[in-house]
């Protein structure tokens, strides 16, 4: 049995858990291009090494931070969200979206 | 013939015959480095050579020939899939396996014995009815059958109605078919050494210069190499490879694991495939089941086995063929599949301008083995993209236009 400490929970069995894809720095909302978007949505740089990742607690739905290696295996450290996401961020509307309003 | 065999037998010294070239340092310059030396990568080398000419052909293997994928996949070659583009592509492979022992003279053993895909619920019935239309109007051997057929097809699964998900029905796709995965890279390799093409094993690439969007030359552990254009065919590394050239890819990739029992007299005749229970099987000509293929839930560059894995393919086996609760597992295994987003490849053209891109083959790269070879040297050789794979390329991520093959074994749907 896999052990993953959750920020939240604890150490549980990794079963408990979802991979949710690498941590990535989202795009612009306003300025990004749509090849931009294209890259953020579904390219990935699968890293053979220490990456990044989000994982959820399935349980208790509690999404956070994992670093990992992607060689080894070794889960070296979890962490909150709230280590990188430290502002409320605002989606205002971007121009186009306000004339289709209109 | 007899007493050439004894006399054979009785010697001392065995005249084998040398597949492959002898290691020879390497050159300064290659019209075309293949990376990677699996049946994709020989595949590429040997249509080069044989039927556009092109022999100044170096094929780079950072461990052995056929030390990946190519060993390590379970075998299965079918064309039943559900997009246009996946079915026109693999039917066109399917044709080519069926004669390729006679195309390079070796051996791969290739026998059409069937693919069996069972359904447990009303909507894979529904999605099974859909893909045999699909199929058939596109020249497929595939149809829905029932629970009779089924059993009649194979007496030994278990057609119980009180098993947690019972059989409902089956897609059966007379095509489907296993091959000596071993013999296609030893084939490809054998027929592209002979015309000239160096095979360097143990020649790991670290490096690849790109000036102006044009790659010039690899350097690897045994040296630097000029050379007029690059194909990566790398499956589970290439990510890795391709980010040297400083191409991204939508490509994560996974370990998939398999395990194989100990040999039984010929009690299964097709491959049977649950994709509700994510497991399949089939019996090797010589006796054993190959169970696949379990997907590890997240990404890793690590072919190790884990009980996990064992345990959810033996529980999904044993619904299906009780019989295997006396089995004994010989060896359990992994590979690192290359999954897409779309469950389709990535071949062709990439942001560099002669390098060139035969990944993202997930659980799907064996079967297109030789329509691989075929259509990747047709686009290097004449810089053309053969209409076959043009809807696989990189480009199609940026344009929004994935291809969603629903017909791959591990699509998650």
């Amino acid at each position: 049995m896999k052990l993953l400490t959750c920020p939240l929970n604890g150490q549980r069995n990794i079963t408990e858990f979802t991979y949710g894809g690498e941590y990535h720095p989202m795009p612009d909302h306003q300025q990004a291009t749509s090849r931009e978007w294209a890259e953020h949505v579904f390219f990935h740089d699968n890293s053979a090494g220490v990456v990044i990742e989000w994982w959820c607690h399935s349980a208790s739905s509690y999404w956070f931070l994992a670093e990992r290696n992607t060689i080894s295996d070794q889960i070296l450290r979890t962490f909150p969200a709230d280590e990188i996401f430290r502002e409320r961020i605002d989606f205002n509307p971007t121009p186009a979206d306000q004339g289709e309003r209109k | 013939m007899p007493f050439g065999l004894l006399k054979y037998g009785l010697s001392s010294e065995y005249p084998g015959e040398h597949h492959f070239n002898p290691t020879t340092e390497l050159k300064k310059h290659y019209d075309v480095v293949i990376i990677g030396a699996g049946g994709h990568g020989t595949g590429i080398a040997y249509h080069l050579a044989k039927y556009h000419g092109i022999t100044n052909v170096a094929v780079l293997e950072k461990n052995y020939l056929g030390s990946g994928n190519t060993a390590r996949n379970t075998a299965v070659i079918r064309s039943n899939y559900l997009t246009e583009e996946g079915v026109t592509f693999y039917r066109e492979s399917v044709k080519l396996w069926q004669d390729l022992s006679n195309e390079f003279n070796y051996n791969v053993m290739m026998e059409s014995r069937g693919q069996l895909t069972l359904a447990h619920s009303d909507a894979a019935i529904r999605s099974f009815r859909w893909r045999a239309e699909v199929n058939q109007h596109m020249g497929v051997r595939s149809e829905l059958i029932d629970r009779q057929q089924i059993a009649e097809m194979v007496p030994n699964l278990n057609m119980s109605e009180d098993s947690r998900f019972p059989i409902m029905g089956g897609l059966w796709h007379a095509d489907g078919a296993t091959a000596r995965h071993d013999a296609v890279a030893w084939g490809y390799a054998k027929g592209a050494c002979e015309r000239g093409v160096e095979l360097h094993q143990l020649t790991e690439v670290q490096d690849i210069e790109v000036t102006s969007g044009r790659v010039t030359a690899v350097k690897t552990n045994r040296g630097r190499i000029e050379c007029g254009c690059v194909v990566q065919a790398v499956a589970g590394a290439s990510s890795v490879v391709a980010k040297m050239a400083g191409i991204p890819l939508p490509i994560h990739s996974y370990p998939l694991q398999a395990m194989v029992t100990q040999p039984y007299k010929p009690i299964l005749t097709p491959h049977v495939s649950s994709p509700h229970l994510h497991v399949y099987t089939h019996q090797t000509s010589r006796g054993e089941f190959v169970i696949g293929g379990g997907s590890d839930p997240y990404p890793l560059y690590n072919t190790r086995a884990t009980l996990d894995q064992r345990e959810s393919l033996t529980a999904a086996a044993l619904e299906l063929f009780p019989f295997f609760a006396q089995a004994r597992m010989l060896r359990q295994w992994a590979g690192t599949t290359d999954m897409t987003p779309d469950y389709s490849p990535i071949m062709g053209l990439s942001p560099v301008e002669n390098y060139y891109l035969d990944a993202g083959w997930g659980t799907w790269g064996f079967k297109a083995t030789p329509i691989c070879g075929k259509t990747m040297a047709e686009l290097v050789a004449t810089k053309k993209v053969p209409d076959i794979i043009k809807p696989f390329e990189l480009e199609r991520f940026y344009k929004y236009q994935q291809i969603n093959e629903a017909g791959a074994t591990a699509a998650s749907h």
